[in-house]
């Protein structure tokens, strides 16, 4: 079985934490740190976001985020290399999110080379809609990278069929309308999206998008198989920086005790 | 004409360029907005309701205008000048306002939005939605809203909300992610007006139609006082949609070159500049595959002119594919070039241009000159220059060099 199949299978919990963070914010050897606190802390996979001059489908945290680690200088195939730095003590799930310009300029088949040398397990890309996706899926499945589709609120039974008939390793189930970023409530749509794309595949289903609460996660987690979380830790992440500058052990513990938080509502000991 | 019906193909592509790479809650909206559009462009009562707003609202036709002491102060070709700046709001921009508000109205969006660079598709947006009465907000990048205040004033004039776009290199490129983005989560009941030939499928195709009534005028114009097509057609090519609505009638008329005006900004050899085809690489911007100035890596890298207008790191499309295929050719002009045309054609026609425009202008002059007195240029003058007067003359008392 692969590890993004195992990820949704631990006995112990109800649903899998999947938390976000953006590849190399606010250095390459912090955002390193940072993501082995977060698998410590209970991921069963990690989205590794690599940063992009102009990220559509994110809101001001992640935009800001991925400023910051491209003002340190983080490129590319850096995000390769973390990807394996993480790999070598770990068997959660990690996944790369990218938008597709960085992935077409790198081309398809070295990325996704490099991303099986790397040890990841999927890789998302969130303006590669299922009509333009068939060269890249190619190119993913020789290498056994699994391409993780997206599905919205307003895709339609039509759309949600037939991304759900292309789909690897999981489907991605945009919570609300908008970009990624906190929101105080999850709508009550993606309820719907998530019943509707369980008649189209066996995969497992993860909400994102605006998930922002331990209250979110254990609510997502009565009808979803995962819980995507970005904003909301990388805001966590921020705070901790603006508060303690110098002290990386200090962000750690932020990410840490957030991702412990979100983890709670999931473990099945908690008793719910 | 075969060539024009084909493109863009079903998956609106030009060649390789142009697609729908958006996220996926944008899709059903743009396959719901291309059937929406296909259907009303084939409707006579939309096409003529459409033309009745652009006779007796927007002005047209516009003049074609020939250049007498232009001609003679350049020594070569006839030139004459398309003037959509004699269109309402002093560009070609309302041609596609005016499409795209009917679309929006016909379909029952009572909500619009629309991203700026130099005020003037804003200026646009925010005209046609007081005119159907819609609610309008235009994102403009921070930048761009201090090099066009009395455009930013304008479109608070007529009623809109100006969302400023504070991330990246705030101009254009930025304030048309900050409208995507918008339009992510209020897609269900607002209609997006882009303004150029940009964008995802069906964008291109949709404002190339909009803008096409340039080219069709163009024809039957210079065919009434030359008795036949033109040698060359000049536009400028910012995302290019004056250019692609002036090419795309003649695109099957191969006796028509077909010059495109990228901004070279300080100079295509420096960093600064807004060529994309010249130096630029194919990659994806705003949903669409195009050429696209880019690092190593991919990520997108800022552009820069003169004008507010042509400051845009990608191209439409079509042009994309206009270059590869070799019928259009498309070439840079820097800011000072543009500037001297600005000066050349308001001292010797009475006629100030947008900036956007002079660069047009600059090219035709150079084509001009190594052209038969008996052949004809026609330039896509697709602005008035009010908006830069303020600009041009700050940068007329700024010292040797800042310029």
């Amino acid at each position: 079985m692969d590890r993004i199949a195992r990820a949704f299978r631990r006995p112990e919990k109800r649903a899998a934490l999947i938390p976000f963070l953006t590849a190399g914010d606010p250095s390459f050897d912090a955002s390193f740190a940072l993501f082995r606190e977060v698998i410590a802390a209970g991921a069963d996979l990690v989205e590794i976001g690599i940063p992009y001059s102009d990220p559509l489908a994110d809101g001001p945290v992640i935009q800001a985020a991925s400023l910051r680690s491209l003002r340190a200088g983080f490129s590319l195939p850096k995000a390769f290399e973390l990807t394996a730095a993480l790999r070598r003590d770990t068997e959660a799930g990690l996944v790369l999110f990218t938008y597709v310009n960085p992935l077409f300029q790198y081309t398809p088949e070295r990325f996704f080379r490099d991303a099986k040398a790397a040890g990841a397990d999927g890789v998302i890309v969130p303006d590669l809609p299922v009509e333009e996706s068939d060269p890249v899926r190619a190119v993913a499945d020789r290498y056994g990278v699994a391409l993780i589709p997206l599905i919205a609120p307003t895709s339609g039974e039509e759309r949600v069929a037939r991304v759900c008939a292309a789909a690897r390793g999981f489907v991605y189930c945009v919570s609300s309308l908008g970009v990624t970023g906190e929101r105080a409530h999850v709508s009550a749509r993606v309820r719907e999206l998530v019943a509707m794309a369980r008649r189209y595949t066996s995969l497992p289903l993860c909400v994102g998008f605006g998930v922002s609460a331990p209250d979110h996660v254990q609510s997502i987690a009565e009808y979803a198989d995962g819980v995507i979380v970005g904003s909301a830790l990388i805001r966590r992440l921020e705070r901790a920086m603006a508060d303690w500058p110098e002290d990386e052990a200090a962000w750690a513990e932020a990410v840490r005790s957030f991702v412990r938080e979100l983890n709670f509502p999931l473990l099945r000991q908690a008793g719910m | 004409m075969t060539q024009q019906n084909a493109y863009p193909d079903a998956l609106g592509r030009f060649g390789a360029y142009g697609g729908r790479f958006v996220p996926e809650t944008l899709m059903s909206a743009l396959q719901q907005l291309e059937a929406d559009y296909r259907r009303l462009a084939g409707d006579p009562a939309f096409q003529s309701e459409l033309r009745g707003y652009l006779e007796t609202y927007a002005g047209r036709p516009t003049p074609l205008y020939f250049a007498r002491r232009l001609t003679a102060a350049v020594g070569g070709a006839k030139i004459y000048l398309k003037r959509e700046d004699l269109n309402h709001t002093g560009a070609h921009k309302i041609n596609n306002c005016l499409g795209q508000a009917l679309l929006a109205v016909k379909t029952g969006k009572r909500k619009v939005i629309a991203e700026t660079g130099a005020g003037q598709h804003g200026v646009a947006t925010a005209t046609v939605a007081a005119l159907f009465g819609l609610e309008c907000k235009v994102f403009m990048g921070e930048e761009d809203m201090r090099r066009q205040a009395l455009n930013v004033f304008r479109m608070r004039m007529l009623g809109a909300e100006v969302v400023p776009a504070t991330s990246g290199t705030r101009t254009l490129k930025d304030a048309t992610n900050e409208a995507i983005r918008y339009w992510v989560e209020h897609v269900e009941d607002t209609y997006y007006i882009i303004g150029s030939v940009v964008g995802p499928h069906p964008y291109p195709m949709m404002v190339r139609d909009f803008q096409r009534v340039i080219g069709d005028e163009t024809k039957r114009q210079i065919v009434e006082r030359e008795g036949r097509l033109p040698d060359m057609l000049v536009a400028c090519v910012g995302g290019g949609s004056n250019a692609m609505g002036m090419f795309y009638p003649f695109v099957a008329d191969r006796e028509v070159a077909l010059v495109g005006v990228e901004a070279a900004g300080r100079g295509i050899e420096t960093s600064e500049h807004a060529a994309s085809i010249r130096r630029g690489r194919p990659g994806v911007l705003h949903g669409a595959m195009t050429y696209l100035l880019q690092d190593e890596f991919g990520q997108v890298t800022p552009a820069h002119s003169i004008s507010a207008g042509l400051d845009y790191p990608g191209v439409g499309p079509e042009h994309a594919w206009l270059h590869d295929t070799g019928r259009a050719r498309y070439e840079p002009i820097t800011d000072e070039e543009a500037l001297e045309a600005f000066y050349l054609l308001s001292k010797t026609e009475g006629i100030i241009p947008a900036l956007e425009s002079a660069h047009a202008v600059a090219q035709a002059v150079k084509e001009a000159r190594s052209m038969d007195k008996d052949q004809v240029v026609v330039v896509c003058l697709s602005g008035r220059g009010d908006k830069d007067v303020e600009q041009v003359a700050a940068l007329a008392r700024a010292p040797e060099g800042e310029a």
